[in-house]
């Protein structure tokens, strides 16, 4: 018998869904499917994999503000994508294909990744603010270094850059929805069966070795599939800055638990109504399409603070 | 046996343990004294694996630490740190049933299921079973961390400093438990403790620790003399003999 | 804060406050020589009348922009520093600078045709309450975690900034956005760059006050007992700060970190005491800004890369710096 909570969030992600599809649908069927279809799918995948790669994220590195986007790992990805195109130039990377460039990016990411969270993780976990603080100016330090390098490229392969980087939840780069759907597939599975062994994890580094986990290995595999999915997502809408952060505090706050399989199914479901249901309002209802993201980077950043002033009061 | 040889440890360039060696003979209760800052919690992670090794060698029977993989050690022996805190929000029943996980990876038979239950009976917990941890006063924390530590029903039991937040009632309980438990099922526990008289009253063998060397190993009652108090702790106190028990009379 | 105060050494001070004069000087005259028109240093000073032209309209002006900018920026981040009690903050990092663009976008939208100067006093106020806002957000932090400060000002200014975000994109102002946040300063000419006079101006003023915003940063209860109104040093200091950071926004756009990065590594070298320290991190800051203009306008010439972006990457190194090589007492 299913949780009433996770029946009743499988119920509103899938209104959001049947809103999407039918709100102002005008036009033929055949057409429509297949247009909202897709980005409806690839809505759909880049809510399951930010809502994952943030849970698994806070539990690897033990505490529920962190989330990969705070931590500049999407704005990693995008430097990644910028110093392709310097090094590789315009032309060379319109040579190659889409799937190429994206598996090129994830497998620098992966790397990138787990040596900066690797390090990172296991020295400073007791010092959460240093890290977090550190983090975020990572994230600030990759965005600004991609500024600068896309101004040291060529105007006219910067163009090229922006058309690969400037995806949205507007705008959303379906060219690789196939690839990404597999791989944000597998990262669930393999996440899926590992959940018991996370829910150890979150005891505490120490709790866990004495449990006999292996901690040192469950935190490369989780930075791998957190690097995956951010890989993914970002290829697909570009950064999602705070929204992991509103997802895992509503999942965590509705279902009270710390079981992490009931946790990562209302993580997904809940991220699918956001941003399902909110592309359906703001683009369809409010006509203000491009303006999501700004909304939830409002509410993620009070969430933040909010988070922050209830556990640390002075 | 817990068997440390020549453990050597430094923190940056302070030097922690100076080449312990220890042996430790299988079942019984030892107690493990010494001042603040003398090493205990330093050789208890290292006899857990939490801190690597730097010299030396440790064993608990045939188990070498650091060549052993980590999930049989978690058969073979269970810590409870000093500052044991726990970063999840569970209830004091999930915290114990983690104590099962080495023995079935995630996948709790009902054998598992009633090993938690005898747990909790055993530690006085069942009628907050269902509390969240968060929830807890620190003894009642204190006593779910222990129950967890018991269900992880191994040979080998180090807990540093189990008696702390614990009242006057729980703490003696709580030897008395541990005491039940070497004697009925041979398992060996390695306990850190403060007041000296629940060493004297409970242990078996009492070790000190003083400045990251081994000061002393012996049993209660050659243990529990002035001179060796002065010597560990410097600090003079009087040690009467209640019927066959050393008492030291350090309070005043 | 509390800075660790290194052994009195008069020379250091002396010799770094020399050594950055003379590397000033020559960024001036690098500074005043480069550009798409070549033109000699002779020539610029010769009495030729496109030389003086070029120099009077757009070379010198710019000069001065980046010097006055880095400067009061420098001023304004010390300041904060030093009310908050904390080295980790300045006016970018903690929402200042978003609450000054917030207010531009609002009198934007509500007068389209306000001129320069209600413009400037919206932009003022609204980073004044902005700052406001920040301090009693901080007073709810505990004070056992620094760095928590510093982090909560980057969420506040996030939340700030998304807001004046959204109003820009329903109401198609979003080129401001991107003007007033990224500092630049290729479009100073004679005539587009006299405010930050005034901001040099208040700047200034902070120095007499210098002794009085480290006292009020002790707390209330401390100042008031060494005599200090603290409520109105406190509200003076924040002027300062709100002031010259919307002088900044509006005129050049915002050059993140230079308030941060610039207090810090001074006082690595002398000290703290604010009277001494001061002059040095005003002209240091001033050094810095001159030397990213002229490293935006060198590296890819004839494009120019704006000052912001490269003191953007500058500045987070020597962040992540301070924080990697301190221990956890920020
Ligand atoms: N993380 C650390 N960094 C530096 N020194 C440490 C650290 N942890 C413990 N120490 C030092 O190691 C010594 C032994 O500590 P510990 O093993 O906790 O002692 P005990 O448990 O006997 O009180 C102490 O002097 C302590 O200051
Ligand atoms: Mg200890």
């Amino acid at each position: 018998m299913p949780d009433k909570r996770l029946i009743f969030l499988f119920l509103s992600a899938l209104a959001a869904c049947l809103a999407f599809m039918l709100v102002g649908a005008r036009g033929s069927w055949d057409f429509l499917l297949v247009f909202r279809g897709t980005k409806l799918l690839t809505l759909i995948a880049i809510s399951v994999a930010v809502a994952v790669a943030t849970i698994l994220f806070q539990t690897l590195s033990a505490n529920r503000i962190l989330t990969p986007s705070i931590m500049g790992l999407d704005a990693l990805y995008v430097l990644l994508q910028t110093i392709l195109v310097f090094v590789l130039g315009g032309a060379g990377l319109a040579s190659l294909s889409a799937e190429v460039k994206f598996l090129a990016s994830f497998l620098l990411l992966m790397f990138a990744s787990v040596l900066l969270f690797g390090v990172l993780l296991n020295r400073q976990r007791e010092d959460l603010f240093r890290l977090l603080l550190i983090g975020v100016i990572f994230g600030i330090l990759f965005r600004s270094v991609s500024a600068l390098i896309s101004r040291l490229i060529d105007p006219s392969e910067f163009m090229i850059l922006q058309g690969e980087l400037f995806a949205s939840f507007n705008k959303t780069n379906t060219s690789l929805l196939a690839i990404s759907a597999l791989m944000i597939g597998l990262c669930c599975i393999v996440v899926w069966r590992r959940r018991r062994v996370l829910d150890v994890m979150a005891l505490g580094r120490e709790t866990a070795i004495g449990l006999g986990v292996d901690t040192g290995r469950e935190l490369f595999i989780g930075l791998v599939i957190v690097s995956a999915l951010v890989a993914t997502s970002t290829a697909l809408v570009g950064p999602v800055g705070f929204f992991g952060l509103l997802v895992s505090a509503l999942a965590y706050e509705l279902m009270k638990t710390s079981g992490h399989g009931p946790v990562f199914i209302a993580a997904a479901l809940i991220s699918i109504t956001i941003i399902v249901g909110g592309q359906t309002l703001f683009e369809r209802v409010l006509h203000m399409g491009a303006t999501l993201s700004v909304v939830i980077e409002f509410l993620g950043g009070i969430t933040f603070l909010l988070i922050v002033f209830r556990k640390y009061k002075a | 046996m817990i068997d440390i040889q020549n453990v050597t440890y430094h923190h940056g360039r302070s030097l922690i343990l100076d080449d312990v060696s220890l042996r430790l003979k299988k079942g019984g209760i030892t107690a493990l004294v010494g001042p603040n800052g003398a090493g205990k919690s330093t050789l208890f992670a290292l006899m857990a694996r939490l801190l690597p090794l730097q010299s030396g060698s440790i064993r608990f029977d045939e188990m070498e630490v650091g060549k052993t993989g980590t999930q049989s050690l978690a058969r073979k022996l269970a810590i409870l740190r000093q500052e044991a805190n726990v970063a999840s929000r569970i209830t004091v029943r999930d915290l114990v049933g983690f104590g099962r996980f080495p023995h079935h990876q995630g996948r709790a038979s009902e054998a598992d299921e009633a090993f938690v239950q005898k747990s909790l009976h055993e530690f006085d917990l069942a009628s907050i079973a269902d509390r969240f941890i968060d929830e807890l006063s620190g003894g009642q924390r204190q006593r779910a961390l222990v129950a967890m530590a018991f269900a992880q029903d191994t040979d080998y039991l180090l807990l540093d400093e189990p008696l702390n937040n614990l009242d006057m009632y729980f703490a003696r309980s709580l030897m008395q438990q541990l005491r039940a438990l070497a004697d009925a099922y041979g398992k060996t526990i390695v306990i850190v403790l403060h007041e000296i008289n629940y060493a004297s009253g409970h242990a078996d063998e009492i070790i000190a620790l003083k400045q990251g060397r081994v000061a002393l190993q012996a049993p209660p009652e050659s243990f529990m003399t002035a001179e060796n108090l002065f010597a560990i702790y410097g600090m003079d106190v009087q040690v009467e003999t209640f019927g066959n028990r050393k008492i030291a009379l350090h309070q005043v | 804060m509390p800075r660790e105060t290194p052994p009195q050494r008069p020379w250091i001070r002396v010799t770094l406050t020399t050594s950055i004069v003379a590397i000033l000087l020559c960024l001036i005259l690098i500074s005043l020589s480069i550009g798409v028109i070549e033109t000699s240093l002779a020539d610029l000073f010769s009495q030729a009348a496109d030389g003086e032209g070029l120099l009077l309209l757009s070379r010198l002006p710019r000069t001065l922009a980046t010097l006055l900018a880095g400067a009061s920026l420098a001023v304004a981040g010390f300041i904060l520093q030093t009310l908050v009690q904390n080295r980790f903050v300045e006016p970018a990092t903690v929402g200042t600078a978003d609450s000054a663009a917030l207010g531009l976008i609002g009198v934007s939208i509500v007068l389209p045709d306000a001129g320069i100067f209600s413009k400037m006093l919206v932009g003022s106020l609204a980073a004044f309450v902005g700052a406001l806002g920040f301090l009693a957000l901080v007073k709810r932090l505990p004070r056992t975690q620094p760095l928590l400060v510093p982090l909560c000002g980057i969420f506040y200014g996030g939340v700030i900034s998304s807001v004046a975000t959204f109003l820009a994109y329903e109401n198609d102002l979003m080129q401001y956005i991107g003007i007033w946040m990224n500092g630049e300063f290729s479009g100073v000419l004679q005539g587009r760059y006299e405010l930050l006079w005034a901001s040099g101006l208040i700047a200034l003023a902070g120095y007499a006050y210098a002794d009085k915003f480290t006292i009020a940063g002790l707390g209330r209860d401390t100042a008031s007992g060494l005599g200090l109104n603290y409520s109105q040093t406190i509200h003076l200091g924040l002027a300062i700060v709100a002031m010259v950071t919307a002088f900044t926004v509006i005129t050049v756009g915002m050059l993140p970190f230079v308030g941060l990065v610039v207090p810090n590594i001074v006082s690595r070298f002398v000290g703290d005491n604010s009277r001494k320290v001061l002059p040095l991190v005003a002209l240091v800051g001033g050094t810095f800004v001159l030397g990213s203009d002229i490293l935006g306008r060198v590296l890819r010439f004839p494009y120019e890369i704006p000052a912001g972006a490269i003191f953007g990457v500058i500045g987070t190194f020597v962040f992540l710096w301070l924080l990697l090589a301190r221990p956890s007492r920020a």
